[in-house]
């Protein structure tokens, strides 16, 4: 009789207690889950045009501002490099504290067309970057940007590329910002970055 | 008598005229042209492209069929499409100048992309190219080579 009533009770603390442990458990998960949802880290490990690799720890403490695309382009690219060498050249004495880099989505064709001549053409503080295929998948995955290769008679080699025209701020802890779409005007990417520094 | 030395005069004057200025105007038939920009290249390995800015003031649609330059060896229409953020730029058959209208190729839109450059373009310096219409014909103007980091003819009297 005694063991009886040991025994409901023995099973009425084990009912109580695995919900409970399973509403700390599912605490705890959500504890963890929110902060890696809103904002994403991109990553990449690419070659300047040295041969060194860059990754985003080497920029820590910097923003980035980051722009995919390929020397073979006349008009999109030349056009968001032009934007971003007046936004570093209106930041004045804070420049130092932004990194622009240009990271190619062709780089085999990139890497022999002397990138970092094409990126200095435009402002000297951008880093050109150009890795080997599988570096560059990785990257624009880490970066959720999207680029094609798409064959094209009318191209040279016989080939152009379609890429994201984004340009993607990121944060001196590495954390996304935001990004600015196409044809945003240097004057406000410019303030945008002003309220940041 | 005359009116052959006034003739002979304006074609003696139009011969020894400087060559017209890219920011200038260059007129065919009711198509006016203006604003020939192109950017300074590093080699000539990569394409340059070719801006214009075109004025259609008669009641006839025209359309730009085709360009023409000594300083490319493979020059082409194309017209920069940005759809979901991605920039893809398909070849343009030809470029429509409706009638009462201003077209423009400018950066993000419809562009000449000069492949196969045969020289070096350098900044300051000007080359002639040859657009072809549809209805109006054959017309060169001079095309101003700016900066790399151009975004415009910068013509002083751009309106915009």
């Amino acid at each position: 009789m005694r063991l009886k009533v040991l025994q409901k009770m023995l099973w009425a603390a084990v009912a109580l207690a695995i919900p409970a442990y399973g509403a700390l458990h599912l605490l705890d998960e959500r504890a963890e889950t929110p902060v890696a949802e809103v904002s994403f880290r991109p990553t990449f490990s690419l070659l300047d045009a040295e041969g060194r690799v860059r990754m985003p720890s080497d920029f820590a403490g910097k923003h980035l501002l980051v722009f995919f695309g390929f020397t073979n382009c006349p008009d999109v690219c030349p056009t968001t490099l032009a934007e971003v060498a007046q936004v570093m050249e209106g930041l004045g004495d804070d420049a130092g504290k932004v990194q622009p880099l240009f990271i190619s989505i062709d780089p085999t064709r990139d890497r022999s067309l002397e990138l970092a001549e094409y990126t200095a053409a435009f402002h000297p503080s951008i880093l050109g970057l150009a890795g080997d295929e599988a570096q560059t998948r990785a990257a624009a995955r880490s970066f959720r940007i999207f680029y094609e290769r798409e064959d094209s008679s009318g191209a040279p080699d016989g080939y152009t590329m379609a890429h994201s025209a984004a340009l993607y701020l990121i944060g001196p802890d590495g954390n996304w910002l935001r990004q600015f779409s196409y044809g945003t005007p240097a004057s406000e990417i410019l303030n945008d970055l002003r309220q940041r520094l | 008598m005359n009116t052959m030395k006034y003739l002979l005069t304006a074609l003696l004057l139009s011969l020894s005229a400087t060559p017209v200025l890219a920011c200038e105007t260059v007129q065919l038939s009711s198509l006016e042209i203006s604003e020939a920009w192109s950017r300074a290249s590093i080699g000539m390995a990569r394409p340059s492209a070719f801006y214009v800015t075109i004025r259609n003031t008669g009641v006839k649609d025209d359309a730009l069929a085709g360009i023409a330059t000594p300083v490319s060896g493979k020059p082409m229409l194309h017209e920069t499409v940005v759809k979901d953020g991605v920039a893809s730029m398909p070849h343009a058959t030809a470029i429509p100048v409706p009638a009462d209208s201003t077209v423009q190729l400018e950066p993000g839109g419809y562009h000449g992309m000069l492949m196969g450059l045969t020289q070096v373009l350098k900044e300051g310096e000007t080359f002639p190219l040859t657009l072809t219409f549809r209805e109006a014909g054959d017309v060169t103007v001079p095309v101003a080579i700016r900066g790399m980091g151009a975004k415009d003819a910068g013509c002083v009297d751009k309106k915009d």
